[in-house]
């Protein structure tokens, strides 16, 4: 199969065909992955994202439990980049009042004084990488507590900046997709390992759980479940509980997925082989079958991330996952349940935005893997 | 056309399966909850002033005293007799509370599982015979967007946005005027133009999958022979697109359809919650809240037979659609 590279400018052939034959299995895949110009650029989002989840408190300027009865649902503000005399980021301080005929509370910018925001300035305290105690963050303002100022994406209902619950949403979510999705990738491996190694009557009954446990609609079954964690559980507790739900559904697609592959190695010569060797069951499919397709279990667990992902945010939304004090995607998402709320501050929609954006890098990434996952088939 | 009696008792015999599993998974559900299902029941017997006695007749009388599987026989004997038990927080019977919901709910589903085939098969073929056309840009691009907005996303944005350009409010199944009015021909077409835009946000995901599947698998059938054949005898080409290629693509298209309604009633749920319709999804939060366990369970049960219905009617779809699985037999 190495001798006939995929087809390519003719004038080129030559040094691609050295190429090819010395490449590793990684590398071809790799090679054929950066041919794939939105999987490329979906894995520089998704990098960003975890970065962004990373270093969530350094990159926060105000303590996302901070609330602030003074300053709710303050609109987003404006940065102003020119000052009088020249370029100097600052920000106005607000003044809140309430309409007198309305009691609606009104904000308006105080223009005669200006506060300069300042880089790597002192703010709340926090553990970087939950180990090292520091107070330093990327962005503050100088004279004031950023907290009681900035407001780059405006405030909740409690005066919470949304923004830098935001960035600590971003880790929530994507950590509890990750560890949801390690749990499925087990489950869905084993499972399907059994089932299409040992086929016949055993993969007949795998099989028919499996339909039935994709024919029940999912949601339901997670708030069920979800509403059966009791009310005052800790929030670890919690996180860990929800994954466990939304790992639930996603193994099934998981072990169809390596039960098919399954099926069709099975009767290849190597397995025979290692059979007559006595190599036990749990080697031969843990040791000879298995590393033949780890690719495609690795794209089709990046193709479940999304799915998890979707899951702890509609769970969260509906007030059956995470609960505050935890902020995910989907806690935020609850503050704009209904019209009123959308219609007269519909900044509490800006979490839809990084959802949308992982759930879409997610999808493209995982298409690239899979197209890849296969680097000689052409 | 001959009926296939043994495909479709087949099916039944596995739908019936299905809803057994359904029904355990309800009553799990029901028995979840820390403490048992009716330990809010017996709580407000005891605040309201009962003796212990009483508390015992009470449990007694709900069958607490025995095993989970005996409670689970004498809960399906009760089912099986249409009695769905009471429900705690509304103290009327489940029955009577989940009448109308349950309609609501079917016509939803129904609604978007309609509005998804009907649009995403012309948009699919005409994607598949106008290749990398313009248009076809255009709907792959919505259609990757459609699979990856999760619907009450798409029902929460739509809301701003027909909010902020028209002024309008798009929650509710009736307007204001006919939510209390006897039915009549002004309210069922009132309830119809409510419900276009749920339906489109339920259907969108369906749609995109939907599309995506008819344009590979009629990409698959455009350069056979037999394809070519028919042109060069020079029959009109939708002619032959409509009559042969679009047949043979049409049978994962129809087989699809089955997985997409499971997915469909989940996604209703939250969506009403998001809209405000009266469906079974605001009623399974609040019993769910409230531990609410029987109304719960029942709501469950029912959504789980939605689903059956739905997944048996469109096997039979396809088998009419399809000769190969009807002469299988």
């Amino acid at each position: 199969m190495v001798d006939a590279p995929p087809a390519v400018d003719a004038d080129v052939a030559a040094p691609v065909e050295d190429k090819f034959v010395v490449a590793t299995q990684r590398q071809l895949i790799w090679m054929r992955f950066k041919r794939h110009k939105l999987a490329m650029a979906s894995a520089y989002v998704l990098i960003f994202f975890y970065l962004v989840a990373i270093f969530a408190d350094f990159l926060a300027y105000a303590d996302p439990q901070h609330t602030n009865g003074d300053l709710a649902l303050r609109p987003p503000q404006r940065i102003h980049v020119f000052s009088g005399s020249g370029v100097s980021l600052h920000v106005h301080p607000v003044i809140s009042h309430r309409d007198p005929v309305t009691f609606e509370r009104i904000y308006s910018e105080d223009t005669s004084k200006n506060l300069s925001i300042k880089f790597f300035a002192p703010g709340y305290e926090y553990k970087l990488f939950g180990l090292f105690p520091t107070h330093i963050h990327l962005i503050g303002v100088s004279g004031a507590r950023a907290e009681n100022v900035l407001a780059i994406f405006g405030t909740d209902d409690q005066g919470r900046d949304i923004y830098s619950r935001l960035l600590l949403a971003t880790r929530t979510s994507l950590t509890i997709g990750l560890v949801g999705v390690a749990m499925s990738l087990f489950l869905g491996v084993v499972v399907g390992a059994i089932s299409g190694y040992y086929g016949g009557r055993v993969d007949l009954v795998i099989q028919r759980v499996i339909e039935i446990m994709r024919s029940i609609p999912a949601i339901p079954l997670w708030l069920g479940l979800a509403a059966a964690m009791p009310r005052d559980w800790p929030i670890i507790r919690v996180y860990f509980f929800i994954t466990l739900i939304i790992s639930l559904i996603g193994w099934t697609e998981l072990a169809r997925v390596v039960r098919g592959r399954f099926l069709q190695i099975r009767d290849e010569d190597f397995v025979t082989a290692a059979e007559m060797i006595g190599a036990r069951p749990r080697r031969v499919i843990f040791v000879h079958i298995l590393p033949m397709f780890t690719s495609h279990v690795i794209a089709a667990t990046t193709l479940a991330l999304p799915l998890m992902i979707v899951a702890e945010t509609s769970l969260s939304f509906l007030g059956l996952g995470l609960r505050s004090p935890a902020v995910s995607w989907g806690v935020m998402l609850q503050d704009a349940q209904n019209v009123q709320a959308i219609a007269l501050s519909p900044w509490l929609l800006i979490p839809v935005i990084p959802v949308v954006l992982a759930i879409l890098a997610f999808n493209f990434f995982g298409d690239g893997l899979r197209d890849a996952a296969d680097p000689y088939d052409a | 056309m001959v009926v296939p009696v043994r495909y479709v008792a087949r099916r039944l015999v596995w739908a019936v399966f299905t809803m057994w599993a359904i029904s355990v998974v309800s009553f799990v559900i029901i028995q979840l909850p820390p403490g048992d299902f009716a330990t809010t029941y017996v709580n407000r017997l005891a605040q309201a002033g009962a003796s212990p006695g009483d508390i015992a007749h009470a449990r007694q009388q709900l069958g607490l005293d025995k095993s989970g599987f005996q409670q689970y026989l004498s809960w399906m004997g009760r089912l099986l007799h249409g009695d769905l038990g009471q429900s705690l927080s509304l103290n009327r019977p489940v029955a009577d509370v989940l009448q109308g919901d349950l309609a609501y709910t079917g016509v939803l589903v129904g609604a978007a599982l309609i509005v998804s085939w009907c649009i995403a098969l012309p948009i699919g073929v005409y994607s598949a015979v106008h290749r990398y056309s313009p248009l076809d840009h255009v709907m792959t691009f919505l259609g990757f967007l459609g699979l990856a907005v999760p619907s009450f996303l798409l029902a929460l944005i739509l809301m701003y946005f027909s909010f902020d350009w028209f002024g309008i409010s798009i929650d509710g199944l009736f307007s204001p005027q006919y939510e209390t009015a006897p039915w009549g021909f002004g309210k069922v077409f009132n309830m119809f133009e409510h419900l276009i835009v749920p339906a489109i946000v339920l259907g969108a995901a369906g749609m995109a999958h939907l599309m995506r599947i008819m344009r590979a698998n009629l990409l698959d059938e455009l350069g056979k022979p037999y394809v070519v054949t028919a042109q060069a005898k020079g029959l009109p080409k939708w002619r032959v697109i409509r009559k042969y290629p679009v047949r043979v693509a049409l049978n994962p298209f129809a087989s699809s359809i089955g997985l997409l309604v499971p997915q469909v009633v989940s996604a209703s749920i939250i969506v009403s919650v998001v809209l405000g319709l009266p469906t079974l999804g605001p009623r399974l939060l609040d019993a769910l809240k409230a531990q609410d366990m029987f109304l719960a369970g029942a709501i469950v049960l029912f959504l789980g037979l939605l689903t059956v219905v739905g997944t048996l009617i469109s096997d039979i779809v396809l088998m009419v659609l399809d000769p190969r699985i009807r002469h299988a037999g």
